[in-house]
């Protein structure tokens, strides 16, 4: 059993600040941390790797700073590591991302047949949800998303059974190995790093590959050349036309601002008094 | 230059002619257990105002199986703006796999070829958007917020939140057809339904055997939705932030909440707290929602938050920092402190609702 896990650093998206005259996202001091949906992949791939033994490979394609995330992957019980990363792929879309992962994977895959991809289900800076299912298609493996629970891993078989958030209900799921898997949050907790693989994550030697080390020839089909969109702009949204009205009272207190903002709802939003009504009724 | 009148800047832009020929604006009919989601209906109302500036028709997509109801899906169509629908039967596409409606699909596009195609931010939707974006080589935007044409180029823009929600973009896709955008529910104001509203349909054969299919579908288990929070179609929601200082507090809101009948909803630092269940969450990476009332107490208004609740007809912002970005687009706003306010209004309400009831 060999999983591959695709990671990714992100900045901690709840402590990003904009700047209030340029428009423009303060990076200084934003601790860079691994994609928190990633996690749930790992930990799901290094349990399968408890059950059946084998191996987990993690790799990320990213700017050098991404050696960081990688070895936190490795203090967790990850065996192997590997960067992707060259200048070739800046400003990369989704689609250009999953091409150079696609092809940096196929190469794993020469000297380490690959059982099972996993991604999580998105980032929490892009939120696109775009990856996974473009490193399935680029590799033609059968993808399953939003995967809530592995029930069974068949080598010998080579299937597996998962179950797969629907809208409405889950999809008890059957397929063919290899495969890839995009894990849900919140499908288990990741295990801590023993201190030996955090000794050995602190001195292993990195894996770094550039494009041609990735199998990547065409540079038509990576970085900003590959991506089919554009950012076209980047902005604040504007407030609306009017501000908010500020309900204030004399008496500054509490109850007395209630009843004013109650009585002021109800004569300019009908649609409300309406709803208010109908829940008295 | 010898005058200091501004030059505004032109992207010069010429699109290839083999992909001018791609016209007319799609929407993907996502259904499951013979329901449509309402999304695909929001998504045709957007459609509809893309197809009406680019002057041409807009179409439904349903693939199906031939006993699920694909041509009442298509009538429903009609009745939300569509001109017509593309309908791709087959037994293979009963239930939702990625493989044969990615093929489907991409194979619709390459016959047909629609400039813009749409899908739900749904499990679904973005499954297949992932694939078919990825199979046909061309570009997606993922969760859009707003979509517009550009009409010197005919590209759409699709602007969607970024850095975590801490700015906006607008994104093209220029030399590339069709342009792809995924839309959350609830984002787009569901359109009115216009009965007898008429289109035409165009059936298209699917060859594909189950054999040749790998991934099999053992089973399906509906959700019990009696506990879980319905949250993006309920009518007034109670929302509470990190203002609320501490776990315990986020009782006031539930308390708020009992009196009005209304769904509890959370900002996702207090998700991120454990206060609230992620089901809860608010705003880009949680739920978007569209009530008539919706009340937040102790939450900024960060655009990642913003973006999940815009669409409420009246929002009261409450929040003891008068610079709050909430109150830049709240139609009500209170400074003070939430854990006096919350318990006041809940009062309030709970009167108000009693006076009402005696009238009535």
């Amino acid at each position: 059993m060999h999983s591959v896990v695709c990671i990714k650093q992100v900045p901690d998206s709840a402590q990003i600040r904009v700047h209030p005259v340029t428009n423009t996202i303060m990076r200084q001091g934003v601790p860079a941390i691994i994609n928190p949906y990633d996690l749930f992949a790992l930990e799901e791939a290094l349990r399968l790797k408890d059950k059946h033994g084998g191996r987990v490979t993690v790799i990320t394609m990213g700017p050098p700073q991404a050696e960081a995330a990688l070895r936190k992957a490795l203090s967790y019980g990850a065996d192997e590591i590997i960067l992707v990363t060259d200048k070739a792929f800046a400003g990369a879309d989704t689609l250009a991302t999953s091409f150079a992962l696609a092809s940096a994977i196929r190469k794993i895959h020469e000297t380490h047949p690959v059982t099972l991809v996993f991604t999580g289900k998105q980032t929490i800076d892009g939120d696109t949800a775009q990856v996974g299912p473009g490193i399935a298609k680029r590799l033609e493996l059968q993808l399953l998303t939003y995967v809530s629970r592995i029930n069974e891993v068949d080598e010998g078989e080579g299937t597996i059974t998962v179950e797969r958030r629907a809208e409405g209900g889950v999809q008890l799921l059957k397929t063919a190995l290899p495969c890839l898997v995009t894990m849900l949050e919140g499908t288990n907790d990741m295990r801590r790093g023993s201190l030996p693989d955090q000794l050995r994550a602190a001195r292993h030697e990195m894996t770094r590959w550039d494009r041609v080390a990735a199998g990547i020839e065409d540079v038509t089909r990576i970085g900003l050349k590959g991506s089919p969109t554009v950012v076209n702009k980047v902005f604040t949204p504007s407030p609306r036309a009017e501000k908010a009205e500020m309900v204030t009272v004399d008496s500054g207190r509490a109850a007395d601002l209630a009843v004013e903002l109650i009585a002021r709802l109800g004569q300019r939003f009908p649609v409300v008094e309406a709803e208010l009504a109908r829940r008295a009724g | 230059m010898s005058n200091n009148a501004p030059v505004k800047k032109k992207r010069k832009f010429e699109l290839d002619p083999r992909l001018a020929a791609y016209k007319g604006v799609w929407v993907f009919i996502e259904h499951e257990r013979g329901q449509v989601h309402p999304v695909s209906w929001e998504l045709l109302g957007e459609g509809r105002k893309l197809a009406d500036m680019l002057g041409v028709e807009l179409a439904g997509v349903v693939l199906a199986a031939p006993g699920d109801d694909g041509k009442r899906f298509c009538h429903d169509a009609f009745a939300y703006g569509a001109d017509l629908c593309y309908l791709m039967e087959s037994p293979v596409l009963k239930d939702y796999r990625n493989d044969p409606f990615t093929r489907g699909m991409t194979e619709l596009v390459n016959t047909y070829q629609p400039e813009v195609l749409l899908l739900g931010a749904t499990t679904q939707g973005r499954d297949l958007a992932g694939s078919v974006a990825t199979t046909l080589l061309t570009g997606l935007t993922a969760d859009c917020t707003s979509l517009t044409i550009d009409l010197d180029n005919r590209s759409l823009a699709a602007t969607r939140p970024t850095f975590g929600g801490s700015l906006l973009c607008t994104i093209v896709t220029l030399n590339y057809r069709p342009q792809m955008a995924t839309v959350r529910p609830r984002v787009m104001a569901m359109p009115e339904r216009q009965e007898g509203r008429g289109g035409r349909i165009v059936e298209h054969p699917l060859a594909m055997a189950e054999e040749s299919i790998i991934t099999k579908v053992l089973d399906y288990i509906p959700d019990d939705s009696r506990d879980k929070p319905q949250l993006p179609f309920a009518d007034i929601i109670v929302s509470g932030g990190k203002g609320l200082a501490k776990a315990e507090n986020f009782q006031l809101v539930w308390d708020l909440a009992r009196v009005l009948g209304a769904e509890v909803g959370a900002s996702r630092p207090v998700v991120q707290a454990g206060w609230a269940e992620l089901d809860r969450q608010v705003g880009q990476s949680g739920k978007t929602v569209r009530p008539k009332l919706y009340i937040a107490a102790g939450i900024s208004g960060a655009i990642q938050h913003r973006v999940g609740m815009e669409g409420a007809d009246c929002i009261i912002a409450i929040n003891n920092d008068p610079n709050a970005p909430i109150f830049d687009f709240a139609h009500y706003g209170i400074v003070g402190d939430a854990l006096q306010i919350l318990p006041a209004l809940t009062d309030a309400f709970r009167q108000k609702l009693a006076t009402t009831r005696r009238a009535g």
